[in-house]
């Protein structure tokens, strides 16, 4: 198609506004905004509120001295490889909870048990127990994304359609490939909203981890610039903290969208 | 008519009861009946009676509790048989092309052949150009339409449709029987075909099987002389309205509780 003349200007605003990203940006602005119009009419002492400024001086130095991309690459590693351990086992599991309602009903008090129970309340326990060390924080990222992936495994499952699976036992199916052709694509997106869950959980699960004990990543670097009254610096891992959630979880609806593309009709309806 | 018909199916004394927590439910009671190769054969009956149980027991689905089922001349090529379900189940992430060539891929084979055995079936049902349509794309008469091609495209001996154009309205359905009359003309199949509908029945059918209530047995077995091929106006010629009224009156005999076999009065008790 050919472009017939160029758009006004009222309607080149209001595509641009009407794109998801050009609000959140304002909306950023305006945070920023707020912030140092809030510092220069109360005027706190920088270790309580230091400026948007300095926060920005603080990032470029520790961006250059390669202090941020220390603790940020250990939290990453962190989390990811507590996204993988723990996802891939859930999925597992939840596989083999689903085929028998016998297991199901043995594991479901421990299912019920891990709702109602943050894994961040026992995360000083398995630091206790596993060291300052990764491990300890892989172990805690997996136990966070495990639980929300679990569900959302059996929850799929359970819903793939009885008249499909009867159409796969007509066509004499095994059961590899009514869980290849079937019980994985039908499964798919609810458990890749466990996974989006599990994967912002597993941030926060990465950070209590370090902040209760151990000598890098982002929640060390919190517990170091508290300890200096580096305001500037906590303010600097909480942000990249925070970018680091939003890009995972940017990163996981990116694979949602190119694997469940035959569900765009879904989003249109 | 050759003298001693090719038999393509056989069924003797077929007897299927459900276990329930308050007893057994019969379902079929000693039904016998063979049909002939490449014949068209409607089964009807009133709802709940257990026309799709002998589908399902037919396509392999469900075990006989006594009784057998007998194919006398097995098939070298495909499957004995292929089951076109009431729904189209189609599975939603899959492509029309992909969807028809579904049993053939589980069958595991070649791809050449599965390419060009699905493309040969999407032409007969007269879907060419919707190769690349997602389910949620197609009518509900185009979609029972994927569903007849997925069961032919592994050239089963015979093929079982249960109720397939039931959710259809009145105009479609007519016309996915001539289609129905087309393709069966074109692939020599043998049909046995579970219908609601009479006037479908006798327009489709060699022969009308009529059921009863449960336990199921069949109270009438009726040729239906009319000429092939058929066409529109035998619908209204006093021969195809001689044949629906004795359906029809079997039928409600059937429904009729008090006009029941005595043995199924004892069951009521």
């Amino acid at each position: 198609m050919k472009q017939q003349g160029m758009p006004t200007p009222k309607v080149q605003l209001q595509r641009l506004t009407s794109r998801r990203w050009v609000m959140g940006v304002l909306a950023l602005l305006f945070g920023l905004a707020l912030w140092q119009l809030v510092w220069m009419l109360l005027r706190l002492p920088a270790f309580i509120l230091p400026s948007p400024s300095m926060v920005w001086q603080k990032f470029l130095i520790t961006l250059s001295n390669g202090l941020l991309w220390r603790h940020l690459s250990y939290t990453l590693l962190e989390v990811i490889l507590g996204l993988m351990i723990g996802s891939s086992l859930a999925a597992l599991l939840g596989y083999f909870l689903s085929k028998s309602p016998w297991l199901e009903n043995f594991a479901s008090p421990y299912l019920v048990a891990s709702q109602s129970v943050p894994v961040v309340a026992i995360a000083p326990l398995l630091v206790i127990w596993f060291g300052p060390g990764m491990f300890s924080k892989v172990l805690i990222c997996s136990l966070t994304v495990f639980f929300p992936v679990l569900i959302n495994t059996l929850v799929g499952l359970r819903e793939v359609p009885q008249d499909l699976r009867e159409l796969m036992r007509s066509l004499r199916a095994t059961p590899a490939q009514t869980l290849r052709y079937l019980e994985l694509p039908a499964s798919l997106p609810v458990f890749l909203g466990g996974l989006r869950v599990g994967a912002t959980l597993s941030v926060i699960g990465a950070i209590v981890g370090e902040l209760v004990g151990s000598d890098r990543g982002l929640g060390f670097l919190i517990n170091v610039g508290r300890g200096q009254y580096d305001t500037a610096l906590v303010f600097v891992a909480v942000i990249t903290l925070m970018a680091l959630a939003a890009a995972l979880y940017g990163l996981i609806l990116l694979l949602e969208s190119r694997l469940l593309s035959w569900q765009t009709w879904r989003k249109t309806n | 008519m050759p003298s001693s018909p090719k038999i393509a199916l056989e069924v003797r004394g077929l007897s299927i009861a459900f276990v329930e927590i308050d007893g057994s439910l019969e379902v079929l009671d000693n039904l016998s009946f063979a049909v002939e190769a490449n014949s068209f054969v409607c089964v009807i009956g009133p709802s709940g009676g257990g026309k799709s149980t002998l589908l399902r027991a037919l396509s392999g689905l469900l075990t006989p509790s006594t009784g057998e089922i007998r194919f006398p001349h097995p098939s070298h090529t495909g499957p004995q048989t292929g089951l076109v379900f009431q729904k189209p189940n189609l599975m939603p992430w899959r492509t029309l092309f992909d969807n028809v060539s579904l049993p053939l891929e589980l069958a595991g084979r070649p791809k050449e052949e599965i390419q060009q055995a699905t493309q040969e079936m999407i032409d007969l049902v007269g879907l060419h150009g919707f190769e690349k349509s997602y389910p949620h794309e197609l009518s509900g008469g185009m979609a029972q339409r994927v569903a007849i091609a997925r069961s032919l495209v592994q050239d089963p001996e015979i093929l079982l449709l249960d109720e397939p154009f039931g959710q259809l309205d009145a105009l479609t359905r007519e016309r996915m029987g001539e289609e129905l009359l087309r393709i069966w003309g074109e692939k020599r199949k043998t049909v046995l075909m579970v219908t609601h509908s009479i006037s479908e029945a006798i327009y489709l059918a060699d022969r009308v099987l009529v059921m009863t209530r449960r336990p199921a047995q069949i109270s009438l077995d009726l040729p239906i002389p009319l000429p092939r091929p058929r066409i529109e106006e035998m619908r209204f010629q006093p021969e195809f309205g001689r044949l629906a009224q004795v359906v029809h009156e079997q039928l409600s005999q059937n429904n009729d509780v008090t006009a029941m076999p005595t043995k199924m009065q004892a069951g009521l008790k």
